[in-house]
């Protein structure tokens, strides 16, 4: 198929982007949408010019790099996927696709479709860990034994690839299915009860300090985050968070 | 130099515990005046890190992605072995150890092995105080499942994210010490080369990603961590950055590479579709526990498959072709990841493919939904169910097995894997080759370690599903940190290193003549352009199986292209900001030569061994017809290279392998 393709280009953080159009042709419907990516900017490197700079590595949607904002929706227009899963089926021939990097305050632009998440780092740093140390001297795996149902549910929230989906999407800019997802898989295990109170309180206020926006329940954030990561997460964010301030 | 593999002596089962016992020390008020740097932040690298600055080392730690916690490692979908067991089936230390040395053909170090099986029981402990959501029963406790190559239930497993849990279990390690400033984190870094300082590793030189700034950093050790090299051959199951830059830049300063030719081929990844493909997709070996490999029994069957009159699920059970339960009884479909490739290869090359290319077998799920299906009804008290419930209930556990592969699966192929069987072809997965280290991770280079897929160590010439998360955290957690001190103890009084001498200087000073170089060499060819080719050499002449003339011949086409790549590459744009581009060049330059003495390395093992198979080298009659022959008598040894300019000129030294706890044996999975 043959496409036109509305892309960012922004040559650094202070520079000034704009929307610049390409065509490229022969598409093929097996391809992933980076692939076609790929196929763009070895064209533009051929005729001497600076290819699209994107995030992206693993390519089979786990390491939560890739990160373009295509027609609207953050990792395009299929579900349960990042961008480097999406498929060229999802598009037919003649279309028009624009491709945007993911938008937010705390996620400033670096170059073309690459945005600095690192606020997301710092997040983590505030709490999103058990301190224990790595000596290896800790008691036997199965000497706490964990319901099935608290460690399933533990595991659907650490699925949460980081990838800041759910931030792009948001219309306040809000990190907190991100958070939420954290805060639940610690609270869900008995490992992560000691420093509940106190890891809940340190991730909620440095998202503050970030500049990430409130939640308004629109739950759009769980609608386009690649892993399924629910909104119940949130809750319990919430809910681990008066439980900490009250006590 | 004589190699010295540094295995402490006495018995196998007491010289990790007795060689601690006895190791220098460093006491806690010095190691605050001890700087270490560890590159890449993978599951060794990140261990690694979190572990040595919790023990008060100051640690700066490089990724080239935006956050430690995108390292490759997150992409290991299936499981990390431990000899718990708690399943009581028999597991233990010396299983696993015997295993492990078993599974790479008898081409690993015994000791390290051993050690690895020791510290396994360990990582699983470590993992749980740390909050990874293992997967479990209905009692609580910690569940298993079964990879290849092995007749015990001894993995370990989160879902089919197994590496993603354990990563971010490090990541949280990492982070802790991070908040507490005892690891400085640098993002977007590069590591472009090793900087020696009389003979001792003492720093590296970086390039910022973002600024494009070549920067100094000192240590008074080094420890590399920087995963495989797998992507030599352009398309494979790595992730688009996975590279040998680190590596390879050691190997030129004076590290020995290791048996750089085994390379793991992964027997389940989906196959490629066209030419434009970047990259391949692993299919857990999990799926092995209960899908069934074959290809139709008869070539008619074939032909109709690929042009569309028939479908797989049309041929009745006796008009496919089981060929590993066929071959190997014992193992069936559980055989390891290379026999199990070259048994795909082998029915794709007599022209049982099932896609268009030729080059697919199936995986079929049908047998397993049946059978947990019926199971289900039996629990669930359902009498006289139909198929369709059948079908429902076991489709519901294949689903809660292995549902994230499946959907994979589906989104990428576009065709639904719990009604029609999947499609699989082996793909370059996992290097066993890699830097060359002592037994205590230490390279050639003083001062200078590498840890990780990045070593050569405990896999030998194949490695065992799950055993790459145990390595990696083995080294990370529980190894290095003990080793390094031994070596440290001799620096409590040197002090800062400075940045600011001759040995940085040229070091930095080589580095910026190879970017500018890419940047103002006007080619007229890209990057990729050279990648591909050297991919396609790599993977006809240097792939599933080798024979001396295509090893010969891959050596003279690789420098060739090497050399057009120096007159032709076009990298746009400059070396001060963010350039894609340009980080891919100085990647595949250094693949390119690596290439060559993977070929040379490959030539010179006239023997088949673990993913090594060498065309002259097999089984000619009896029961084993052929599988692989493996010569101890004339290659018992770890071939360990010595970088003298060419690759073509690197020399040999031989690191010869004793077994003393295991006989050698042909490899038998029948």
């Amino acid at each position: 198929m043959n496409l036109t393709l509305k892309i960012w280009r922004q040559k650094d953080s202070n520079a000034k982007g704009q929307m610049v159009d390409y065509k490229v042709t022969d598409i093929s419907e097996h391809m992933s949408f980076l692939e076609m990516m790929d196929v763009l900017n070895e064209q533009l490197v051929n005729s001497g010019e600076e290819p699209v700079a994107f995030d992206h590595d693993c390519r089979e949607g786990i390491c939560g790099m890739c990160s373009m904002y295509i027609n609207g929706e953050a990792h395009g227009p299929d579900r349960g996927i990042t961008t480097c899963q999406l498929h060229m089926r999802m598009f037919k021939d003649g279309d028009t696709i624009t491709i945007e990097p993911f938008r937010a305050a705390a996620f400033p632009v670096i170059k073309d479709l690459v945005v600095d998440r690192t606020s997301f780092e710092r997040i983590q740093q505030a709490g999103g860990y058990i301190s224990v140390n790595t000596s290896g001297n800790t008691q036997d795996a199965n000497s706490i034994p964990i319901s099935k149902h608290a460690a399933d549910e533990a595991m659907d929230a650490a699925t949460c690839i980081g990838c800041g989906a759910c931030v792009a999407t948001c219309k306040n800019s809000s990190a907190m299915l991100f958070v939420g997802a954290k805060v639940s898989q610690y609270a869900l295990l008995p490992q992560g009860q000691v420093e509940a109170a106190d890891r809940v309180q340190n991730m909620v206020a440095q998202m503050d300090l970030e500049g990430f926006g409130n939640c308004t329940n629109t739950g759009a954030c769980e609608v386009e985050c690649p892993k399924g990561i629910s909104l119940d997460n949130i809750a319990r964010m919430n809910r681990e968070l008066m439980k900490a301030t009250i006590k | 130099m004589a190699l010295d593999s540094r295995v402490p002596k006495g018995p196998i089962k007491d010289k990790w515990t007795d060689y601690k016992n006895k190791i220098d020390l460093v006491n806690p008020a010095n190691k605050r005046h001890i700087d270490i740097i560890v590159v890449g932040t993978g599951l060794a690298g990140g261990s690694a890190a979190a572990t040595l600055a919790e023990l008060g080392y100051n640690v700066k730690a490089f990724a080239y992605q935006d956050s430690p916690r995108r390292a490759h490692s997150i992409a290991a979908q299936g499981g990390i072995n431990a000899a718990k067991n708690y399943q009581g089936d028999g597991d233990s230390t010396y299983r696993l150890f015997y295993d492990t040395v078993k599974g790479g053909d008898y081409r690993s170090r015994e000791a390290n092995v051993y050690r690895l099986a020791e510290v396994s029981t360990n990582i699983i402990d470590q993992c749980v105080a740390q909050g990874v959501p293992f997967a479990r029963d209905y009692g609580g406790l910690l569940d298993n499942r079964s990879f290849g190559g092995v007749l015990v239930s001894r993995t370990f497993y989160a879902k089919g994210q197994t590496g993603q849990q354990l990563l971010l279990g490090a990541y949280s390690a990492m982070n802790r010490q991070i908040a507490r400033g005892k690891i400085e984190m640098f993002n977007r870094h590069e590591m472009l080369d090793v900087v020696k300082v009389d003979g001792k590793a003492r720093g590296i030189i970086a390039r910022n990603l973002i600024t494009g700034e070549v920067e100094r950093h000192s240590a008074h050790a080094v420890v590399v961590a920087t995963g495989g090299y797998g992507n030599v051959y352009f398309l494979s199951t790595n992730a688009m950055g996975s590279n040998v830059t680190a590596a390879w830049k050691i190997h030129k300063k004076g590290a020995y590479f290791a048996n750089p030719c085994y390379t793991q081929i992964h027997p389940t990844c989906i196959p490629r579709s066209g030419d434009y493909q970047s990259k391949l997709t692993l299919m857990s070996e999990s799926l092995r526990n209960d899908g069934r490999i074959w290809v139709p029994k008869s070539l008619d069957d074939v032909k109709a498959i690929r042009e569309g009159s028939k479908k797989p699920t049309d041929l009745s059970e006796d008009e496919r072709d089981y060929y590993l339960e066929r071959r190997y009884p014992a193992f069936g479909n559980l055989v390891p990841r290379d026999v199990a490739s070259r048994a795909a290869k082998e029915r794709c090359d007599a022209g049982y493919g099932v896609n268009a290319t030729g080059e697919a077998v199936y995986l079929d799920f049908a047998a397993a939904i049946e059978r947990y299906g019926k199971e289900q009804a039996k629990i669930q008290n359902i009498s006289n169910a139909s198929d369709a419930k059948i079908y429902e209930l076991g489709q519901a556990i294949v689903e809660a097995k292995y549902g994230n592969l499946f959907q994979m699966y589906e989104k990428i192929v576009d065709q639904n894997p719990y009604k029609t069987p999947m499609m699989i072809y082996p793909a370059v997965h996992y290097t066993m080759g890699g830097v060359w280290v002592d037994y205590n991770l230490m390279t050639t280079v003083p001062g200078l370690y590498c840890i990780g897929e990045a070593n050569f160590s405990d896999h030998g010439a194949n490695r065992l599903g799950a055993s790459a998360l145990m390595q990696g955290l083995a080294d990370g957690y529980f190894v290095l940190p003990y080793t390094i001190g031994d070596y440290l103890s001799d620096d409590i009084r040197t002090g800062k290193i400075s940045t600011d001498t001759k040995e940085f200087e040229e070091a930095e000073k080589e580095v910026k003549a190879k970017i500018d170089f890419f940047v103002t060499n006007k080619g007229t060819k890209s990057v990729d352009y050279f990648h591909k080719k050297l991919g396609k050499v790599m993977w006809d002449k240097c792939g599933m199986s080798r024979n001396e003339k295509g090893l010969k011949e891959a050596m003279v086409e690789i420098k060739a292209i090497r050399e057009e790549f120096w007159k032709e590459v076009s990298v746009p744009g400059s070396a001060s900001e963010m350039n894609p581009e340009l980080e891919k060049a100085g990647r595949v330059a250094d693949f390119l030569e690596l290439g060559e003495l993977f070929a040379k390395d490959a030539l010179t093992r006239n023997e088949s061994c673990g993913g090594h198979f060498r065309e002259e080298s097999a089984e000619e009659s009896g029961p084993q017809k052929g599988e692989a022959k493996r010569n101890d008598k004339d290659y018992a040894f770890v071939s360990a290279w010595e970088y003298k300019g060419e690759p073509a000129d690197a020399v040999l030294h031989k690191e010869e392998l004793e077994f003393k706890d295991i006989e050698l044996k042909q490899r038998s999975y029948k």
